[in-house]
């Protein structure tokens, strides 16, 4: 008797070992920190897991500036997350670390994404295999204060004069001259020079980058474009760089009027109980020349997964480029849904916050980069060599367009 | 002694409009000097629409931020890490940086000065340079998420050596053979003889290594890798960052840091003072 | 020395139960290495073979993405190649040479000052220690705070109340290596302070009753006998303030979170660049031979410093 219940203990034991060993798939989530996405990547493992108890997930963050670095080190070691995610503009210092593997066709197959994203999806295709997904992607729009715009009697902007004028009316300064409530935020470490490069230079009739991706900004269009970005503090006096720390949060504040900033700045600009706040698609040139810049951050799946953790992780990745998550993201986040159709709702249309970002797309460019933070750090320094040396903007243009020539160029060489 | 010299000159000035001033500058320098603290815990009690309001004392005051931060987890967490790594690294600082001071003090032997002169030249390596090796040797171990990762850099080190040997060299021998002669290990006779009477030192020694490893910035930022394993100046670095500059959340975090250490300060303060004299004596 | 007289005296030998000769003084060398080994591995471990790690890397060009190749000096001789090195260079300098005098000086002059007061000591004394046993990370973020433009900014503000114009601290070119190295120094001031105070109180009252009796006035008495007597004192201070100065780090990374280093490299210390060259960039050889400049640095600063106050 006593042989007969060991023997059913045994068996029953084993049998739960086989359960729980089946249990214990987990896979690592890499992402930057940034809190709304955290909290959206948070209530997305939630869900996934829920529908699938078999898997565990477990996120992992960075800050900003280390993550690269830290994924290609830990992948180096053999310890690289399962699916994380990355910018697309840092897909070939990726690539070259060995950290990401194609996604596999048979799970996610071309003609689909093709169909099923926006056609920006294309920059993470390298020949024939995609390397990522986005669960979102971003445009830019300009931010606007009802309240400092109703006071000064003015309607959102719908050309850079009408830009300059609205900033004019709405700043304010102190007795001493200092300005106290900005009229347009000066980032350019932000998303400013994004709007420069893709927008500005394109509307003042030049285009940053040529057909082989060299630089084409040092021209006549770029420094009227670099002119007027500049202007604005030096001249109209309707911002100042630094006002506040950061642009969005003089904006949070409450005391700039207008902001340029990117989708992801939705989540963070909801809790704004102080006043109420708009937006509308950047300024068209004179000539109605629009123009946007689209980005995105892609979900890959790591070199180093393989069987078990491979197939958990493809049935993640799948669940957090779903329409399903598009929506959450949406929410949480505040970014676009990568998927036409998520994205292309009559709901969101029609949304007087989503719809210019939305409009965007049609007409936006996605800059090709090739070291994102150092073309980044360069732009900065160009307007900071204007700002704070007095360097000229001829000058300090053409100082930049060869220092980002020469990233681009060592780039190549590697 | 120091009573004397100090009476010495009270006796001959004490009625000296000039020391009525030096204390009162001195007494304001001081204010001065804590003002930032003041400031940063009176902006941790504001509200958001309150902090461009230059008062000290809050308009009203409110214990939301702190709320806002604690209910979260993280910086109970942040500060969990730290007391882990500060303690765990100064008790085997406290053990093993006396045992060898006092191997160097006490035994004679060949080759006793070769291994110090070694162990003090790791004093002109800076740790800058070795973080870089040290993170790749850490991430091929699998280190680098975990506790043993941030502690494993500090947990002997050669300024705490050389200051134990020099306490040991004053602990006369006498104690040592008599207690060799009563049949006591050479293990015992150091932890039940000559520790006692370095106490000063090692409460030193103590406050010292806490308070450098409570306060460390660079290598935990590099080799933490989630989250939850931040130490608190790298959390609350990483939480400012994130707060998107919501100054009153900022400092609320900066107050939550830095509390901790001034109870400690309140509490120990002599022994602190007496600690960071030793040292600078000594060293 | 008394231990070893003794044991050669007693010559006792007694076997132990292994069958070795061991004398008393033979078990007692044992009983060191024992005590000694783990600590060796460590220090050999942890110290020793990651410098030659450095110096190895600093003559490779690795950097994470392929296996690392010789390359020689190749990497030293980008760095003084480099406008950028040159740059941080002389921020780090400059660091070093306004932080240490200023903190030292006026550390001193309140040592001097407090050491001679009775009443409130300890609260005084309490008020300068307090800064020090912040973390810098944090403080960092409250000074971040207090220079910030109009309308959020403590100094701006009462600068604009007093009728002055507003400064841009941080946002300058020129002022804001200063404005970082201000919260360094506020900082150490208190561990100076205490230093100066107990080297003060090691000074034998004879000194002072002497030159009394000899007539000498208290700045006679201030250069004459307290400075020199302080010598070994301020020695340990100014190389220890000056290492510290060289390796600033905490304070700038969280006060340029934005522009790091900036603006325009015109606060980035060495260690700063170094961190951005190894986790930034992932350059390690680079980054390495960056770390072995810093090194030379800091040993010959020490050494030369204390070289020279020795002389007098």
């Amino acid at each position: 008797m006593r042989i007969r219940t060991m023997l059913a203990g045994l068996a029953a034991g084993l049998s739960l070992m086989a359960v729980t060993a089946a249990q214990a798939v987990e896979i690592q989530y890499w992402q930057y920190v940034f809190e709304t996405r955290v909290t959206a990547m948070d209530q997305l493992i939630k869900n996934f897991e829920a529908a699938n108890p078999d898997i565990t997930v477990k996120q992992v963050t960075f800050p900003y500036a280390d993550y690269q670095t830290k994924v290609i080190a830990s992948q180096a070691a053999g310890q690289g997350p399962d699916v994380l995610q990355f910018f697309y503009g840092w897909l070939d210092q990726f690539q070259k670390g060995g950290v990401l593997q194609p996604l596999d066709p048979a799970m996610f197959p071309s003609d689909k994404i093709e169909s099923d994203f926006f056609p920006i999806v294309s920059a993470v295709k390298r020949g024939d295999s995609y390397y990522g997904l986005p669960t979102a992607v971003r445009s830019l729009a300009l931010f606007y204060n009802k309240k400092l715009l109703d006071e000064a009697g003015v309607q959102p902007p719908q050309t850079l004069d009408e830009l300059v004028d609205v900033a004019t009316k709405t700043t304010k300064t102190d007795g001493g001259g200092n300005i106290t409530s900005e009229g347009i935020t000066l980032d350019f470490g932000g998303q400013d020079h994004q709007w420069w490069r893709e927008v500005l230079v394109r509307q003042f009739g030049g285009v940053p980058y040529d057909a082989d991706g060299n630089v084409a900004y040092n021209d006549e269009a770029g420094l009227k474009a670099l002119e007027f970005y500049t202007g604005l503090q030096t001249d109209k006096k309707v911002g100042l760089a630094g006002f506040m720390d950061e642009g969005q949060a003089a904006f949070k504040a409450g005391l700039a009027a207008l902001t340029i900033d990117g989708t992801f700045r939705l989540g963070a600009f909801k809790p704004i109980t102080d006043f109420e706040w708009g937006v509308v698609e950047l300024p068209a040139n004179a000539d109605g020349l629009r123009s946007n810049y689209a980005s995105y951050f892609a979900n890959g799946i790591g070199s180093g997964a393989t069987g078990e953790k491979k197939a958990a992780a493809e049935k993640f990745l799948a669940y957090i480029t779903s329409d399903e998550a598009m929506k959450v993201w949406l929410d949480v986040v505040g970014e676009l849904p990568a998927r036409r159709a998520a994205a292309l709702t009559d709901a969101n249309l029609s949304d007087p916050i989503y719809s210019p970002f939305l409009k965007a797309l049609d007409y936006a460019k996605t800059t090709l980069f090739v070291d994102e933070a150092g073309q980044r750090q360069n732009a900065i320094d160009m307007v900071n060599r204007v700002f704070l040396e007095g360097q000229s903007p001829k000058d300090s243009l053409a100082q930049a367009a060869a220092a980002e020539q020469a990233i681009i160029d060592g780039a190549r060489q590697k | 002694m120091s009573t004397q010299t100090n009476e010495l000159r009270l006796n001959r000035s004490r009625i000296r409009p000039g020391r009525i001033i030096a204390w009162t500058l001195l007494f304001i320098g001081g204010l001065l000097m804590v003002t930032p603290l003041l400031y940063m815990f009176s902006t941790s009690l504001k509200s958001a629409g309150q902090v461009y309001d230059l008062r000290l004392i809050p308009l009203e005051p409110t214990f939301n931020n702190y709320i806002k931060v604690l209910s979260d987890g993280r910086f109970m967490r942040w500060f969990f890490n730290s007391a882990l790594v500060a303690v765990t690294v100064t008790l085997s600082n406290v053990f093993f940086d006396s045992l060898v001071g006092y191997t160097l003090a006490k035994f004679d032997f060949r080759g006793r000065n070769l291994v110090f002169i070694a162990i003090l030249s790791t004093l002109m390596i800076p740790t800058e340079m070795l973080v870089i090796p040290w993170y790749l040797m850490s991430s091929k171990l699998g280190w680098l998420d975990s506790y043993w990762g941030i502690m494993f850099p500090g947990m002997m080190t050669a300024f705490g050596t050389f200051l134990m040997k020099q306490f040991f060299e004053g602990v006369p021998d006498d104690f040592l053979e008599a207690a060799r002669v009563d049949g006591l290990n050479e293990f015992t006779i150091w932890w039940k003889v000559a520790m006692p009477l370095v106490t000063p030192a090692i409460s030193a020694l103590a406050i010292f290594t806490f308070l450098g490893n409570w306060t460390a910035f660079f290598w935990p930022l590099i080799v933490t890798t989630s989250r939850e394993l931040y130490t608190l100046p790298v959390g609350l670095s990483s939480f400012a960052v994130e707060q998107s500059i919501q100054w009153e959340m900022i400092m609320t975090g900066a107050a939550l840091a830095t509390i901790p250490t001034l109870l400690v300060f309140l509490f120990f303060q002599r022994y602190i003072v007496r600690g960071v004299m030793l040292a600078g004596l000594k060293g | 020395m008394a231990t070893t007289a003794q044991t050669s005296s007693q010559g006792a030998t007694r076997k132990g139960r292994t069958g070795f000769k061991l004398s008393l003084h033979g078990r007692k060398v044992v009983w060191a290495w024992t005590f000694l080994a783990l600590p060796i591995v460590f220090y050999c471990w942890i110290r020793f073979y990651p410098t030659l790690s450095a110096f190895w890397m600093s003559l490779t060009d690795w950097d994470l993405l392929r296996p690392a190749n010789f390359v020689g000096l190749a990497n030293y001789q980008k760095l003084f190649a480099d406008p950028l090195f040159w740059k941080v260079f002389g921020n780090t300098f400059l660091y070093l040479i306004i932080g240490t005098p200023i903190s030292l000086v006026l550390s001193f002059v309140i040592a001097y000052y407090l050491d001679r007061v009775r009443f409130m000591h300890g609260l005084i004394r309490a008020l300068y220690f307090l800064p020090f046993l912040t973390t810098a990370a944090a403080l960092a973020w409250v000074w971040r705070w207090f220079y910030q433009p109009i309308p959020i900014g403590v100094f701006n503000d009462i600068l604009a109340m007093l009728g002055f114009p507003a400064q841009p601290f941080l946002r300058s070119t020129t002022q804001a290596l200063p404005s970082i190295l201000v919260t360094g120094i506020w900082a150490g001031l208190g561990f100076q302070i205490i230093i100066f105070m107990a080297g003060l109180r090691a000074i034998p009252s004879t000194y002072y009753e002497a030159a009394r009796v000899d007539g000498l006035g208290d700045w006679a008495i201030l250069t004459k006998i307290t400075l020199p007597l302080l010598k070994p004192t301020t020695v340990f201070l100014v190389v220890f303030s000056s290492i510290g100065f060289l390796r600033i780090f905490d304070q700038v990374y969280n006060m340029t979170t934005n522009d790091p280093g900036g603006p325009l490299n015109s606060t980035k210390p060495l260690v700063l660049m170094i961190y951005q060259t190894a986790f930034s960039s992932f350059q390690m050889g680079y980054a390495a031979a960056q770390t072995v400049v810093l090194f030379t640095i800091l040993l010959a600063v020490s050494l030369l410093q204390l070289w020279v106050m020795r002389k007098r």
